[in-house]
């Protein structure tokens, strides 16, 4: 493939701009690495006319002067952004053939910025998942494969596998993802890549199909830490249609980037020590602390005793939210719809959604359903509310002392498809590091510090205070100088 | 607080009703709640529905300030506590006329906690009706099921729509005092301009809670009448249900805690859903709200802007313009006709004529507009003329009975008062000289008589009035005719 495909955001947009090649050139290759790559099962709509116009449009404006911040780059789209006259299905049957009129919030600013479109990234079915394999069109399958020949197909993390994926095996330098309770980390450390979940505001919500609102954040994935940094500043900014979102300006993040951490203080939180953990995982934390004490900040252990019940009470919260969120899947404005004969309109909505929600998001409809009924909802509900006040308190607490918190970003590596699809429990607990900062609402991502012994990327978490994304992409870039992670998947597909 | 001696005779004796409405008023407002979809009524089905309306994926809401202002504006005109701080939840519940699933509303925190309204049922005590609570929140769709012989039709053009629910506390004890507690909020809702109180159009629906007791005894169970639609049909839904309730408890029965449907041709109630198939509507807050917090700057605006209330207004008529306690009533019942009179009275620029001002709007305007079927809204007459009709009586160019020509004639041509009196040589004649010419020629006329009427038949004093108006077209100032005629006969 294309040298072209191994660049990341900032060498594309510089190399555009300098006339190394035009934005014609590193569309058309990134198109083509899309259409040899369907053995992942990445995209889900290719929308090669879109990128191809985009670049066209970039390189016009190279011409007369008014290139934009991400002029000539391509990227990927979760499917979860509605994007005008291509099909936006959350991977789920309910939404077959959805074409929306309308550009969500984050899609529109990264158009807005030049950004080209070369497809919706496939992802786990509304974004309730950890491995992709509740996508109604079939799970992605991890670029990765285990070293020594073993050829088992991994996940590429969830929800946001399409995006990491794509990403790792060059397929796009960036894509947007969302992140729930952990649905840009946990699939960026399982592909060797960055992701960065902004403060909850950061990015509107406008135009994204919601799982869980109080929780759900846009972000993006990318190959850098700066490149992540790039695309953030596109993609955040106050938008007036989502009540949710910051009314704050957006930081210049990549001028921001820093990596001297000269007088900062890294908080190691004990209670992210598990028990079940691999030592290769807790080794490469305290390698990570090692990185951030090099690159001059303090380590200073904190305690947020809390965590432990975070887990569960994200488990009452998203499904109770997204119980609601989803009941507009009605089959009477769009989407799929099942009418069987003689039906009342109480049956149309009992087949269409018996049809179109796959299992996982099935499960959560019921849990949240449950939850939120009368007489359980104070034992439920209002009792998950006061743990994610608290866990917020104990995140306060820790952040009067330190500046960031260092954590592993998942309790594995990627695992096996199939390992875990019978289990909903042992999924959830992919979540475990990932969950209390979207609780608490605080931005956080997940950078690659190495490899494990079966030759799979590990990640690392940085959690920062909220709107301090600058904080967390600087420490982000001192794990990323020291870790010096290279390693990219051989291709197989 | 007086209680009203309204009692139904049962088989067992004497009963007592008790009555708590809720009343969902339409936020008047050009925006729908969390849409910025328009509102007005009657236009084409589903030709003012949003993104957000239809419930789109990804589509969010975002709460309409105007429609937050005119409920806080509506608690402030009711003497009730505003929250400054409140929250939005959702009631989630599956129907045709409701795309997202849920109704957003408000559970736990309203905005608008405890007021008061004070009301006058016919012929009894004033009484104080307690608020419980004020909240806010959509409107739901509506179903048209006589489009199409097999299919039932959605229209959302009111899918979305802000409503204020007012919450009564159960303090009413009779159909009137329900009536006139109506009739005092539609009032209240219209002065303050954030409910046009339209009940046919729907702007303005009532929940009847009804339930029968003994005097003295506790509350008994009550039924939820829905949607009732006007003040007649609010009184004979509790009238029916009173009834309907005695009936069961005195056969023995116990009243099933229901909803109910009112059917107007009948005049009776309907069963429509009883406790045990009731919703679980699993509220929770909604998260794609913050929750609202009202400063001290947005208070204050609510309140400057509120105005002056019928209540106020009616005891500033009473004391300080000095109009009967009738008229007074009657001039403010209606925010129309009380901005129509003080329209009047700023045109007149003399308060000490208000007396005079009242009089003919009720008597003279109203009368003339009951004839033609029209409105004060679509009057023929403005207050600026009106004014000068006015202004011509009282400077004597115009007696009453030329008014009220002059007044006809402006209804059937719109044309003004002084404009009218000009082209028309109404003006009423105070020309002594002419009048004494006139007399001279109407006494000398009928010599006979004046012979009798100094004979001592005092009567044909009227007859040579009249005949003096008469030979003078009506135009004459009647007090000068008088005296001159009595100092030239009498003379």
């Amino acid at each position: 493939m294309s040298e072209l495909t191994n660049l990341g955001v900032a060498e594309i947009r510089d190399g555009v701009k300098a006339g190394d090649f035009s934005a014609r050139e590193v569309a058309e290759a990134h198109v083509e690495a899309v259409a040899a790559a369907k053995a992942l099962n990445a995209f889900l709509v290719e929308t090669p006319d879109h990128v191809l116009a985009a670049a066209d449009a970039a390189d016009q404006a190279r011409a007369a002067g008014t290139l934009k911040p991400l002029s000539g780059v391509p990227i990927g789209m979760k499917d979860l952004f509605c994007t005008v006259g291509v099909q936006t299905t959350a991977a789920s049957h309910i939404l077959e053939g959805f074409t929306p009129t309308y550009e969500s919030g984050v899609s529109q600013r990264l158009f807005d910025a030049g950004a080209g479109m070369l497809g919706k990234l496939n992802m786990d079915q509304f974004a309730m998942g950890s491995s992709n394999e509740t996508s109604a069109f079939g799970n992605v399958i991890s670029p990765w494969r285990r070293g020594g020949g073993d050829n088992a197909a991994l996940a590429p993390g969830g929800s946001s596998g399409g995006s990491s994926a794509a990403i790792a095996a060059r397929l796009c330098p960036a894509a947007t993802g969302t992140d729930t309770g952990g649905s840009i980390r946990q699939p960026a450390a399982f592909t060797g890549i960055s992701g960065i979940k902004p403060t909850y505001g950061r990015c509107s919500r406008w135009g994204t199909v919601a799982f869980a609102s109080s929780l759900d954040q846009a972000g993006p994935m990318a190959r850098s830490v700066r490149d992540c940094a790039i695309m953030l500043e596109a993609m955040a900014g106050l938008d007036p249609r989502d009540a949710t979102s910051l009314d704050a300006p957006v930081p210049a993040w990549e001028q921001g980037l820093n990596a001297d951490l000269k007088g900062k203080k890294v908080g190691i939180p004990r209670e992210y020590r598990v028990e079940s953990m691999p030592a290769e995982i807790d080794a490469l934390w305290k390698r990570g602390a090692e990185w951030l004490q090099d690159a001059g900040a303090e380590i200073v252990d904190v305690s947020l005793p809390h965590t432990k019940y975070a887990l569960p009470a994200y488990y009452i919260i998203a499904p109770a939210e997204a119980s609601s969120n989803l009941a507009r899947y009605d089959g009477v404005r769009y989407g799929q719809r099942e009418l069987p004969d003689g039906a009342n309109l109480q049956e149309m909505y009992a087949a269409t959604r018996a049809a179109g929600f796959g299992p996982e998001v099935k499960r959560r409809i019921m849990i949240g359903t449950y939850v939120l009924s009368a007489g359980f909802y104070d034992a439920y509900y209002t009792q998950a509310q006061r743990v994610r006040a608290l866990i917020s308190r104990d995140f306060d607490e820790a952040f009067a002392k330190v500046d960031v918190l260092l954590t592993p970003t998942a309790p594995s590596a990627a695992f096996a498809l199939g390992d875990k699809s019978d289990d909903p429990l042992a999924m959830y607990l992919n979540d475990v590091f990932t969950v209390p900062s979207s609780l608490a609402g605080l931005p956080a991502m997940s950078v690659p510090g190495g490899l494990d012994d079966a030759g799979l990327p590990l990640g690392l978490q940085i959690i920062g205070r909220a709107m301090d994304e600058q904080g967390v992409l600087n420490a982000g870039l001192a794990l990323e100088q020291h870790a010096g992670f290279t390693a990219r998947p051989d291709r197989w597909w | 607080m007086s209680e009203t001696s309204y009692r139904i005779e049962g088989a067992t004796g004497a009963w007592e009703v008790v009555i708590g409405l809720e009343v969902h008023a339409q936020v008047t407002s050009n925006a729908k709640l969390f849409s910025g979809a328009a509102t007005a009524f009657g236009a084409e089905p589903n030709a003012q529905v949003s993104l957000i309306d239809a419930a789109m994926p990804g589509m969010l809401p975002v709460p309409n300030k105007e429609c937050i202002r005119q409920a806080v504006r509506t608690g402030m005109a009711l003497d009730a506590v505003i929250n400054r701080w409140s929250r939005f939840d959702r009631k989630n519940y599956f129907y045709a006329d409701l795309p997202q699933g849920y109704q957003i509303s408000q559970l736990y925190h309203p905005l608008v906690g405890e007021g008061s309204i004070e009301i006058e049922p016919d012929g009894d005590a004033p009484k104080t009706i307690g608020i419980e609570r004020i909240h806010v929140e959509q409107d739901a769709g509506k179903l048209m099921h006589d489009q199409h012989p097999t299919r039932s039709y959605v229209d959302l053009n009111r899918a979305g729509v802000a409503l204020m629910e007012i919450v009564s506390r159960p303090d009413m004890r009779s159909p009137a005092e329900a009536g006139a507690y109506v009739r005092k909020l539609r009032s209240i809702l219209r002065y303050v301009g954030s409910c046009d109180g339209n009940m046919e159009e729907g702007s303005m629906r009532a929940d009847v809670n009804v339930s029968v007791r003994k005097p003295g005894a506790p509350f008994g169970t009550r039924t939820e009448t829905k949607n009732v639609n006007s003040v007649r049909f609010v009184m004979a839904a509790i009238e029916h249900e009173a009834r309907r309730q005695i009936d069961v408890l005195e056969a023995g029965g116990t009243i099933v805690q229901e909803t109910r449907l009112f059917d107007p041709d009948q005049g009776v109630t309907r069963s429509m859903r009883s406790k045990e198939d009731a919703h679980d509507y699993r509220y929770f807050p909604d998260p794609d709200l913050l929750p609202l917090e009202l400063d001290e700057a947005f208070l204050a605006e609510c309140r400057d802007s509120l105005p002056e209330l019928p209540d106020a207004k009616r005891r500033r008529y009473q004391e300080g313009l000095g109009l009967s306690a009738y008229n007074a009533d009657v001039l403010t019942a209606e925010v129309e006709t009380a901005r129509w009179f003080e329209a009047l009275l700023a045109e007149i620029g003399d308060d000490s004529r208000a007396k005079a001002a009242a009089n003919w709007v009720i008597s003279e305007l109203f009368g003339a507009l009951n004839r033609l079927g029209r409105s004060l809204d679509d009057s023929p007459v403005t207050p600026k003329d009106a004014a000068t009709l006015l202004g011509l009586v009282a400077d004597g160019t115009l007696s009453n009975t030329l008014a009220k020509q002059v007044f006809e004639i402006m209804l059937e041509t719109g044309e003004a008062p002084d404009v009218i009196v000009e082209a028309r040589g109404l003006k009423q004649t105070s020309d002594t000289g002419e009048i004494d010419r006139v007399i001279g020629e109407v006494l000398s006329a009928n010599a006979d008589k004046v012979a009798d009427y100094r004979g001592g038949k005092d009567k044909l004093f009227g007859f040579f009035v009249g005949q003096t108006m008469k030979a003078m077209a009506g135009k004459a100032n009647p007090a000068l005719v008088n005296e001159r005629l009595k100092a030239l006969l009498d003379g």
